[in-house]
Order: structure tokens, then sequence, then C-alpha cells
């Protein structure tokens, strides 16, 4: 009994922050099914007391609003190429770094390490003029380069701590047969490593569908080729709309991020610990 | 255009995978047929070479470029200090610089706070998975969402009218008065480092979650064993394993507070007193397209993770041994 009762401020502190991180989203959802008069009379946990007065329409008024639909599928455009680049040209560069001696590999590995904080807002300013020279503003192959950009440095260095804990006898016994670089990286690398890959695709996807900074900068003036997090966070600054149709904007914004990860949480987090756990 | 995006997405995506995968082994073929020395040294560059090109491109070359650039007048000539000058003597600067500190103060101590307590607490309850998720799902939502949920969250009506937002019902429920947190320059920067700690908390409880199984439980054991309390077993067993951990939270979380943007431009854009130093910079970039003033705060910004990167590559250099 004594015991239980000692355990009550361990349960009062995890319930608290537990309720803390659960209800915001909460009321994000709940709102997001309500009509406009009752979110603008009524607190959202107050729908529970008057069930039935939930609707579809919010999604139907975002989706039908100008290039809402289509900003969804603009960051799967912006999304999916950048993240595949960065996997694959990331996979390469690690494997030659972690699988081969040559000049300049620590010095190489080195720069990378000290890349991978570095605030991309130093970049933004002569990465716009070029881009500006080059009509590279507002093209998804603009974009495509500049996530790449910012993503290598974190995906060389999380591929080769995974590259580097690979036994070199599975490279060596290959070359003796006579295999080729790319003929280990494809058959034998590429395979092994498939765990630290998925960890790695997932993080990006999701990082890359989150960012907004980059996509302001070099996709912002464009509205028809605006991703979500543009198109969401234009919603808010106009300021014309109500909650409800802010929320059910958030929650459409969410779901395909929040998917991939439920789905692969386990390699998110795998990708997660690599990277952080040895930086 | 949506049918127009679903192309290119699929389209891009097989060029990416065919294309690489037919530049490697062509690459391959054709430095075969060098005499083996020249295979051994270009090889590597066949494989490394499109990743430093494109980090060198993207991010080297710029970032030389943007501190030359504060260093340059608006006509073209050198301008010595004269931008920093300008832009540490007015006062948005000097707001964003205060704030900035705060962040930088609070999100790394909240963070830690929060992930320490629930990893470590939430082992001993029947629901940890249930506590642990409700950490762990904001991790997914950009801050731009987060954004929308606090706002939301925050909202204010005047006294007396119904308040439709979680925090200033509660306010009101307990007898206070409502509060328009993101307004009133007495909350409203914590408010939006709050809003950003839930959207990273998770990451700091995933990472101690997992140093914690690192922690041998014979020592714990023999600990209570020897009649140590269950918090003298903590402090003086369990903590010690878990301060590396802890400053590798704290870092990750320092350099978010110091790249924070997201959550700052959709909730407030700066007004109120809110600014950080990347919102000033983003508006000396856009709104006053002045190319040395972003410079110069851009620069600031980047000698403040200096220090960081600097622990990050002895860390590394340390542990590969090699590099």
């Amino acid at each position: 009994m004594a015991a239980a009762l000692r355990r009550i401020p361990v349960h009062v502190v995890l319930i608290g922050v537990a309720l803390i991180w659960a209800v915001p989203l909460l009321g994000l959802v709940v709102s997001a099914f309500r009509p406009s008069w009752a979110v603008l009379s009524s607190g959202w946990w107050e729908s529970f007391a008057l069930p039935g007065d939930y609707t579809l329409e919010n999604y139907q008024r975002v989706l039908d609003r100008d290039g809402m639909a289509l900003s969804l599928f603009n960051s799967l455009a912006v999304v999916v190429p950048a993240t595949v680049l960065t996997v694959a040209i990331g996979a390469a560069a690690a494997y030659a770094l972690a699988g081969m001696r040559f000049r300049l590999r620590s010095a190489v590995l080195l720069t990378i390490v000290a890349l991978i904080i570095v605030p991309i807002q130093i970049t933004l300013v002569p990465l716009l003029r070029v881009f500006n020279t080059l009509d590279l503003t507002g093209s998804f192959l603009g974009i495509w380069l500049v996530h790449l950009g910012f993503g290598l440095p974190f995906a060389v260095y999380l591929l080769h701590n995974f590259f580097a804990a690979i036994p070199r006898e599975l490279f060596e016994a290959a070359e003796m047969d006579g295999a080729s670089r790319s003929q280990v990286f494809f058959s034998i690398v590429l395979p092994v490593a498939r765990p630290a890959l998925a960890a790695l695709a997932i993080f990006d996807f999701v990082w890359t569908w989150n960012d907004l900074l980059v996509a302001l900068i070099f996709l912002g003036g464009f509205r028809d080729v605006a991703p979500m997090t543009v198109a969401v966070s234009g919603l808010v600054a106009s300021r014309g709309d109500g909650w409800e149709i802010l929320t059910s904007a958030a929650v459409l914004s969410v779901l395909v991020p929040m998917a991939v990860f439920v789905a692969l949480q386990r390699h998110f987090v795998r990708g997660l610990l690599a990277g952080v756990s040895k930086g | 255009m949506i049918a127009d995006r679903i192309v290119l997405t699929l389209a891009a995506t097989a060029v990416i995978l065919v294309g690489g995968w037919a530049y490697l082994r062509l690459g391959d073929r054709a430095l075969a047929a060098l005499p083996r020395g020249g295979y051994r040294r270009l090889a590597p560059w066949l494989f490394a070479g499109p990743a430093v090109a494109m980090v060198l491109l993207a991010l080297a070359f710029p970032a030389v470029v943007t501190v030359g650039w504060s260093f340059v007048d608006d006509g073209g000539g050198f301008a010595g200090l004269a931008n920093y000058a300008q832009t540490l003597s007015d006062e948005v600067t000097r707001i964003a610089l205060r704030n900035t500190v705060l962040w930088v103060v609070l999100l790394p101590t909240l963070a830690v706070l929060v992930g320490l307590a629930i990893a470590v607490l939430a082992e001993r309850v029947r629901y940890s998975a249930l506590v642990k998720a409700a950490l762990f799902l904001p991790i997914a939502i950009s801050a731009v969402a987060a954004g929308v949920i606090w706002s939301f969250m925050y909202d204010y009506q005047p006294p007396g009218a119904a308040q439709t937002a979680t925090l200033n019902a509660v306010v009101t429920a307990l007898g206070g008065e409502p509060v328009a947190w993101i307004v009133d320059t007495a909350t409203n920067n914590y408010a939006l480092i709050g809003a950003t700690l839930w959207t990273q908390a998770g990451f700091a409880m995933v990472i101690f979650d997992a140093a914690l199984r690192s922690v041998p439980g014979e020592l714990l054991e023999a600990a209570r064993l020897d009649g140590a309390s269950e918090w003298a077993a903590f402090r003086h067993v369990t903590l010690p394993f878990l301060v590396p951990t802890v400053v590798v939270v704290a870092t990750t979380m320092t350099v978010t507070a110091l790249k924070a943007f997201d959550i700052v431009y959709v909730m407030t854009n700066g007004n109120y007193g809110t600014d950080v130093l990347s919102t000033v910079m983003y508006r000396a970039l856009f709104t006053a397209k002045d190319n040395g003033l972003a410079g110069a705060v851009a620069t600031i910004l980047m000698l403040t993770v200096v220090p960081i990167m600097i622990v990050n590559v002895r860390q590394f250099r340390r542990e590969t041994g090699a590099a």
C-alpha cells in the first residue's frame, strides 16, 4: 500500500505529460471535423457532449481551394525524387569512404561531419542568386538539388557508420574473385545495408516533407509548385479562414508523413539512433 | 496537373535509379581499362565524386561567399564591419539575439528534462507504450502543422467571450483571466519554445530510451540490494551512464534552437518581439533585399554553431581512429 502511494507522483508526471502531448493533437483532429459555426461558438471538447454534428465539409472546402489538392502532389514530387537522389548518391559516397583507401579520404569525411550541422541559412543568399541566373527557382529540379546538397552530409555520415561496420572480408572475397567495385556495391553492399538505407530514406522523407524554409525560398513565389507546408503556411498568413479550415489543412498536411512514420517507425528510430548516438 | 505530378515523381525516380546504376557500371568499366594503379586511384572518386561536388556546390562554396558578402556594401565596395555594426545596432537584431539565447537555454534543458524523465519513469508502469506514443507522434509533424496546432491551443478571446481555445478555457475555468499567449511579450517567446518542445521531446525520449538499455541491470540490482533508494540508484548508477547521451541530446537541441525558423514564421512571423536570427535573416533577404545584411546575420548564426562543429569533428576522429 505504502509502495503504491509512493508511486503516485510517477503516475501524475507520466499521465500529465502524456495529456499535454496528446490533447493538442486531439483538439486538431476533432476541430477539423466540426462545422464552422460550432468551432466559432464552442470549444472542441464540448463537441463530445453534442455528438452528431461532425462533418467532412471542411476537407471538401480545403481541397477545392486554389491549388490545395495539387500541393499534396507537389509535396510528393518534391520529396520522393529528392529522397531517392540523396540515398543513392549518399550510398555511393559512403561506400567509397568506408570501403576504399584514397588520398583526401579523411579530409572528405571530416568536412562532411562538420557540415552536418551547418545552418542552411548561410548558403541561401548565393544559392538563390545562382538559381535565379540559371532559371532553377520554382522548378522541381532546382529544389531536388538543394535538398540533395543539404541532405547529403547526414546521409553520408549515417551510411558510412553503417558500411564501416560491415566485415571487410565480404568485399575482399568478392574482389579476389575479380568483381569490380560497382559489382561489389550493387550485389553485396546495398543488399547488406538494406536496413540502413530504409532508415535513411524514411528519415529523409519525413524531414524533406516537413521542410518549410527551403521550399519558401526556392519554390515560394510559384503557387503551382508549392508543397503542402508552403500552402498551409500561406493559409495561416492570410488570416481569412476559421480554425476548422486551418485544422483540416494541417491534418491533410501531416497524413502522409504520419502514415510513413507510424508504418515504418522501427526503421525511423534506427536511423535516428544511428545518426545521433555517435555524433 | 495532378497527373503530371504523379508522372514526374515516378519518371524522376526511375531516371535516378537507372541513371545511377548506369553511371557506376559504365564508369567502372571505363576506369577498368586504365592501368591498375589508375583504377585504384580513380574508382573512389567515381563513387564519392557526385556527393563531394554537390556538398561543395550547395554548402561549402555558398557559405564562403556569404561570409565574404557580409563585408561588402550595397555598391559592391568593401564595407569592413559596417554590415555587422548596422545589424547589431538594430533593435530588431538585438531582440532576435536575446530570443535566440532564450531558445538555446530553454529548449535543450526542457527537452533533456522531459525526455529523460519520461524514458526513466515510463519503464515503471504498465501503460508505458501509451505515454511513449503520445510523445513520439509529434516527431512526424511539420513545424508548420505544429504552428497551426499551437496557435489554436493558444488562441485568445477577450474576457467574457466563450474561450474556444484549450489553454484559455483551462485558465478561465480555474478562475483566471484569459491570456493572449502569442501577443503578450511576457509569454510569447515561451509559448513558441513550448510548441517546439512539443515536436522535439519525442526525439530526446527515444534516444534516452535506447541509452537506458545499456545500463547494466546487475549494477542496479546490486545498488538496490545494498539498500539504495530508487532515487539514489538512479543518481549514482543510471545517471553516470547517461551523461554522454545528455550531451548528445543537448547538442542536437541546441542546433535545433539556433536554426529555429518555421514555428516562428508560422505563429508570429517575428512580430510582438519574437524574432529569432533566422526570421531576421529571411526578412533581410526578401523584404529588404539586402544581401550584405542577410550575410552578416547568417554569419553570426554560423559562428554560434562552430564550437559544436569542432566538438563533433573531434569526437568523430576519436571514434573512427583512422580519420
